[in-house]
């Protein structure tokens, strides 16, 4: 994900001048890309900016109207500005939401940490070892190919019905076979870590097609000398797994892991469909509490506009330091 | 890695296939479960007995196209995920080439938009999203979902579409320019025409993208004749009284369109993310 740094125009004696030798060298691609900054603009920045501003109000669904409009006798009406409207506050959301004041921070963020912990971690490691099962030749290659990609393919909310399904308590095919096997049926829904656990679940389903088919590509791109070469002094299978193979697909792994994170952080419909946060909003990670705090119940806007602010920072944070660290390895990234 | 392959023993071979069976097996059964249910009756579903086909009737499906406002929903995904796919490639045709060709001031931050755009969680932009559309009376329509879901999709098409032109050799651009082509020209008539593929992929994406989101529907919508498959299929299975015999016919309704496209367009879609990645 490297970005090139665009070459400098050259230098020029006066500055009007510089200004209009940029402009008349770039006008055309200026002009091409416009629509797009048009729309980012528009559609993406400014409402980020009202965003950051709903946060620091105390904007809600009952204080929300600017004007307060009454109908007189006459039929006429009257319009007086509502002395309850929304207005500035501050970083009050922010206290109330680190002191737990309003909302369920640590929860939900203890929650999404373990939930993106736990199935990027599944995803990765599946997917590898998919992937190095696919990369031989193995009659019918093809159609494992096809078949393992299937959960790709279904619409993530299909595939969130899918495991909530199957999840069901009272007939769902998982307890049904737990039954039949001799084992109690289990309330999933009714524990925090086995509400999580079903969605964990659901997620991995979905999530190992992607890094399969992404390391399966770096698989392919490493060079098979370099297997042979290995093979000739004597290296073990795993001794070139580890020595070739695992340094042969670094930056296809720093890549799918950054972007693998930042997806399963952000992952809205599993957790909202499969666990509807049962028990009691326990098992909301931080986007579903906030989408909740904002359209269910008495709708705060404001607290959840700053949620949005935390989640973006936290991203941001992570993937700066993540970039980091990798370029401190040597990594070209 | 042939030599490799002829030493493998038996056992070998047959602990690769089992794995890969097992493996296959676990990523399509959901999907055979749902599809297996969505033909049995009603009490059948409910039943606590492990059967895969089970007094197998179209009944479920007649009710759900008839009995439920599912054509309606249905409709409403279509038009909605066709206007923001033709919107978003419509927009970032011309800036993918801009940003593949030229180096201008201003790539360099423009890129770094897109990729962060790619972060922001569906909470940053859905609440400030939902109150500008309520300013603009929109709430309730598939106009206010389409402009939503160009937030994502048009930093994805340009992004997408860079990859892809970047895989379209230089020299035509030249070659172009020798004839005596200005850059527009060159963009509109010898490298769009080249790009379709690429073009395709990327809007079935899109397509699908629109055609699986649920968060701004269940935020906008409020009336059932507006809704759209993601937020419909959600009042058939309420927390009490779940009607598993509508869901699970039209989860394999929606479902079949969406995997047609995503099988057709997969091998394009990770080799175009990696080349947007990479070649900077």
């Amino acid at each position: 994900m490297s970005i090139d740094t665009g070459t400098p125009p050259p230098p020029a004696p006066a500055k009007r001048s510089r200004l209009k030798d940029t402009a008349e060298k770039h006008w055309y691609a200026w002009a091409m890309v416009l629509p797009v900054v048009l729309v980012l603009g528009v559609l993406v920045l400014y409402p980020l900016a009202r965003g950051i501003y709903l946060s620091f109000t105390d904007l809600n669904e009952s204080n929300q109207r600017e004007e307060i409009c009454t109908k007189t006798l006459g039929g006429d009406e009257v319009c007086e500005p509502n002395p309850d409207a929304a207005g500035f506050v501050g970083l009050q959301n922010y206290v109330d939401i680190i002191t737990g004041e309003r909302g369920e921070f640590w929860l939900q963020l203890g929650n999404t940490l373990v939930w993106t912990a736990a199935c990027v971690l599944f995803h990765y490691a599946l997917g590898l070892g998919l992937a190095v099962l696919l990369n031989r030749h193995v009659r019918g290659r093809s159609i494992y190919r096809v078949l393992l990609i299937v959960p790709w393919a279904v619409p993530a909310f299909i595939a969130a019905f899918a495991w909530k399904f199957i999840f069901n308590e009272r007939n769902g095919l998982a307890n049904v076979l737990l039954k039949s096997v001799g084992l109690e049926p289990v309330q999933w829904f009714a524990e925090r870590w086995s509400s999580l656990f079903t969605a964990i679940v659901a997620n991995i389903w979905i999530g190992v097609p992607f890094m399969m088919v992404a390391l399966l590509g770096g698989l392919q791109s490493i060079s098979a000398d370099l297997y042979e070469a290995a093979e000739m002094d004597g290296a073990t299978a795993w001794q070139r797994f580890v020595n070739v193979t695992l340094p042969g697909l670094r930056p296809v792994s720093a890549t799918v892991i950054l972007l693998g994170t930042i997806w399963t952080f952000n992952m809205f419909p599993i957790i909202f469909l499969v666990t509807e946060g049962q028990p009691a909003g326990q098992t909301e990670i931080l986007v579903t509490g906030s989408f909740r705090y904002a359209f269910e119940g008495i709708r705060q806007y404001a607290l959840a506009s700053a949620y949005g602010i935390l989640i973006l920072s936290m991203l941001v944070v992570f993937a700066v330091a993540y970039r980091k660290a990798l370029s401190r390895q040597g990594e070209v990234w | 890695m042939a030599a490799v392959d002829q030493r493998r023993s038996k056992g070998a071979s047959f602990l690769l296939h089992a794995t890969l069976i097992v493996a296959s097996t676990i990523a399509v059964f959901p999907v055979l479960w749902i599809l297996a249910s969505s033909f049995k009756p009603a009490n059948r579903i409910r039943s606590s007995e492990i059967k895969f086909i089970d007094q197998p009737t179209l009944e479920n499906y007649r009710a759900v196209l008839t009995e439920t406002e599912f054509p309606v929903w249905f409709m409403n995904s279509v038009v909605t995920a066709a206007f923001t796919m033709l919107f978003g490639v419509f927009m970032a045709a011309s800036a993918g080439y801009a940003l593949s060709r030229f180096n201008f001031p201003g790539r360099r931050s423009l890129m770094w938009t897109f990729l962060i755009t790619q972060m922001f969680p569906v909470a940053i932009l859905i609440v400030p999203i939902y109150t500008i559309m309520a300013n603009l009376g929109l709430i309730n329509t598939l106009t206010s979902l389409v402009i939503a879901y160009c937030t994502v999709a048009v930093p994805f098409c340009t992004w997408m579409l860079k990859g892809y032109f970047d895989t379209i050799p230089r020299e035509l651009d030249e070659a172009a320019a020798l004839d005596g082509l200005g850059p527009f020209q060159t963009f509109y008539r010898v490298i769009l025409p080249l790009a379709r593929p690429g073009l395709a992929v990327t809007m079935f994406y899109t397509f699908l993208t629109a055609w699986s989101e649920i968060a701004y529907a269940t935020a906008f919508l409020q009336t059932k004749d507006k809704f759209t498959l993601g937020y419909g299929l959600q009042t058939f299975v309420p927390q009490f009284n779940q009607r598993w015999e509508y869901l699970t016919p039209s989860a394999i309704l929606v479902l079949i369109p969406a995997a047609l496209i995503f099988m057709y367009a997969q091998r394009h879609l990770v080799s175009g993310l990696a080349a947007g990645a990479t070649k900077g």
